[in-house]
């Protein structure tokens, strides 16, 4: 084990599979010589050469597709999109075409591309740079979608996301990346749709992921203190969803809270909340509570993001509230 | 307006920005503004040729670095200054802030934190004052790393298509974040790229004031007048990192930070206003402090607007 930020492991992770797999290469803007903006890919291109890590203009949309393009034809590129609102100009590669080609091949043509990147708010980079857009790669069948909440998992997930034959949007948060905890040493690989329950709890069940799963703990540890448990499960993998686990965390707490950063309308929350109630409905023992943004783009002024955004106090209130009613 | 008067302009106009841009820089490293901050040192003299050569009823769009043809374009400093800083008083009672700056009665159509993707509105703007029948003409301001989103070329070629009253003026600062242009543009002839469209095409030394105003007028000019776009590559660099937290060293040599130094549009227009430009700095400077001040005393925003103004 090594003490490391989520940047650091999501390097190892590139290390890790550009070392296993020659037709694996890293792609994106300032990724190669700069070392990526947020260091990401630091010192790869002197460590793999420039034939395994490449700098890109800022086109989003054609280097998408010639990553979908380069994936038919044998490789399996890793493109970064340095912000995740950029996906945005390049949604008809990502969602016509990359998330289809499998399936309107009649599955003859697999798509081993990996999207990295980076979403989140918090930090006052307002409207375009502080979004959480995983709702909208799910709305379309397709993509595997992948969150992780700290470092071990941003290696893991990172490199199981590049092993796959489909196409993986890998989605980092801008306030854990400088976040450390323990990562293993050596080959680390953690298997796509997959949760994790990072708390044991009898009271209810708080779903969550990415940044929010601290704030979570954060929210569980407060909880307690008022005499209600509650179990903490961090989704990781948005897409497949692991539904073993939400199914036995919801089988012995029989009460739900699903929290999230992205907004509600047509969520990840509301989306789980049906799935829960349709397939475990006689579980239930209280409506199942959806935290997430206010459904307004994430403003600037400070005093405005903490209203949009959620709060440990938000998901504490939630938790609370699924209890007491 | 006779040159001497213009030389005082500009220099005016080259002050305020750099001093809004060292108050700006102050509050961020001291930890008091939120969010990226992107600078424009070393290109003050195109928002002061640009904006001399436009009407107030003229429009403009601009990237997350382009504050200084907001200021430029004339409107009163302090709902800038407030919106920067988050106030409810900014333009966009703080829900835009730097990056997100729009002033309908200016013309200002938003700075844009998405690269390239103003060329779209202020085409359309252009387009709107052409099908209005006005002569209303319509500038954007895009980097030369702008150039590689899809989005400019589909504008350039319905720019030409449509003959709109548009303006493309891209500042060609070498560099797109830490990338120069010889690692992303497979030919660094921009002018010629535009060309290629079908745009009347101009290159000028971004770092003159009075040559950006010709280059502009011209355009401009012909824009009012039915001759159509026209796109102009204007050479200048920022002497300053990208945002806040890039040093801008490491990706450049000193020797190229320097050498650009050397021809700051502010200095050149200092030495050719002579003994009156530390007085006309001095006033500027007072200005922009006293607005500050005042904007920095203003309260924040009702944090109950949150979810308002979604929708009209
Ligand atoms: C679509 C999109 N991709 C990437 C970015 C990140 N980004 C912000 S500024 C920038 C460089 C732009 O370079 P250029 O157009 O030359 O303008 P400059 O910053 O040099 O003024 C990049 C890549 C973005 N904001 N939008
Ligand atoms: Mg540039």
């Amino acid at each position: 084990m090594s003490q490391m930020s989520v940047v650091e492991a999501t390097n190892a992770a590139l290390r890790q599979e550009l070392a296993r797999d020659p037709k694996v290469f890293v792609y994106g803007e300032d990724v190669a010589h700069y070392g990526g903006m947020f260091r990401v890919t630091d010192g790869l291109l002197r460590d793999f050469g420039a034939d395994r890590v490449i700098d890109t203009p800022i086109s989003e949309s054609g280097f998408l597709g010639m990553g979908l393009g380069a994936a038919m034809a044998g490789m399996r590129p890793v493109a970064e999109l340095m912000f995740i609102d950029f996906s945005l100009v390049a949604m008809d590669q990502l969602l016509n075409n990359i998330a289809k080609t499998h399936y309107m091949s009649g599955g003859s043509v697999p798509v081993p591309l990996t999207i990295i990147t980076q979403g989140g708010g918090y930090r006052g980079a307002a409207a375009q740079h502080s979004q959480m857009l995983e709702a909208l790669l799910l709305h379309l069948p397709g993509l595997k979608v992948v969150l992780p909440s700290n470092a071990a998992d941003a290696k893991g997930l990172l490199a199981a996301a590049i092993r796959d034959d489909n196409p993986v949007v890998f989605i980092n948060h801008k306030q854990l990346f400088g976040a450390k905890s323990e990562v293993p040493d050596g080959e680390h690989v953690v298997p796509l749709g997959q949760a994790r329950t990072m708390r044991e709890g009898t009271d209810v069940t708080l779903f969550t992921y990415s940044y929010l799963v601290g704030m979570g703990m954060q929210a569980a540890e407060e909880a307690a203190t008022q005499g209600v448990s509650v179990e903490v499960v961090d989704l990781r993998t948005l897409n497949p969803l692991d539904w073993e686990t939400i199914a036995a965390s919801v089988t012995k707490t029989h009460r739900v809270v699903i929290a999230h950063e992205a907004h509600l309308r047509c969520g990840v929350g509301v989306d789980l909340s049906h799935q829960i109630q349709s397939r475990l409905f006689d579980e239930l023992d209280a409506p199942i509570q959806v935290v997430a943004a206010l459904d307004a783009p994430i403003p600037f002024a400070k005093e405005l993001e903490d209203v949009v955004l959620p709060s440990p106090a938000r998901l504490l209130e939630a938790c609370l509230g699924a209890v007491h009613g | 307006m006779e040159t001497s008067q213009r030389d005082e302009q500009f220099y005016r106009s080259m002050v305020r920005m750099r001093a809004v841009e060292t108050e700006l820089l102050a509050l961020s490293s001291a930890g008091q503004l939120r969010g990226s901050l992107h600078l424009a040192q070393g290109q003050e003299a195109l928002p002061a040729g640009a904006g001399a050569a436009l009407r107030k009823d003229d429009y403009v769009t601009a990237t997350y670095r382009g504050h200084g043809y907001v200021l430029a374009k004339g409107g009163p400093l302090l709902p800038i200054i407030a919106e920067i800083l988050g106030k409810a008083a900014g333009l966009g009672g703080g829900k835009g802030g730097k990056m997100h700056l729009f002033d309908l009665e200016y013309g200002i159509l938003g700075t844009n934190g998405i690269v390239g993707a103003a060329v779209g509105t202020a085409a359309g703007a252009a387009w709107a004052a052409q099908l209005q029948k006005t002569d209303r003409v319509a500038l954007t301001v895009c980097g030369d790393g702008a150039l590689n989103q899809g989005h400019v070329s589909e504008c350039m070629n319905m720019a030409v298509l449509y003959q709109l009253p548009l303006i493309i003026l891209c500042e060609n600062n070498l560099y797109s974040e830490m990338t120069p242009l010889s690692r992303s543009h497979g030919d660094v002839n921009l002018a010629g790229r535009a060309a290629g469209f079908g745009l009347n095409t101009a290159q000028v030394d971004g770092n003159d004031p009075e040559a950006v105003y010709q280059v502009m007028s011209e355009a401009v000019n012909r824009a009012r007048t039915g001759g159509g776009p026209t796109f102009i590559e204007a050479a200048t660099y920022r002497t300053i990192g990208h945002y806040q937290a890039d040093s801008g060293i490491g990706y450049r040599t000193a020797e190229e930070v320097e050498a650009w130094r050397a021809k700051s549009p502010l200095d050149r227009w200092a030495a050719k206003l002579g003994k009156r430009a530390p007085a006309i700095a001095a006033e500027e400077q007072a200005a922009v402090r006293a607005v500050f001040e005042e904007a920095l005393a203003l309260p924040g925003p009702d944090p109950l607007a949150a979810g308002t103004q979604v929708f009209a």
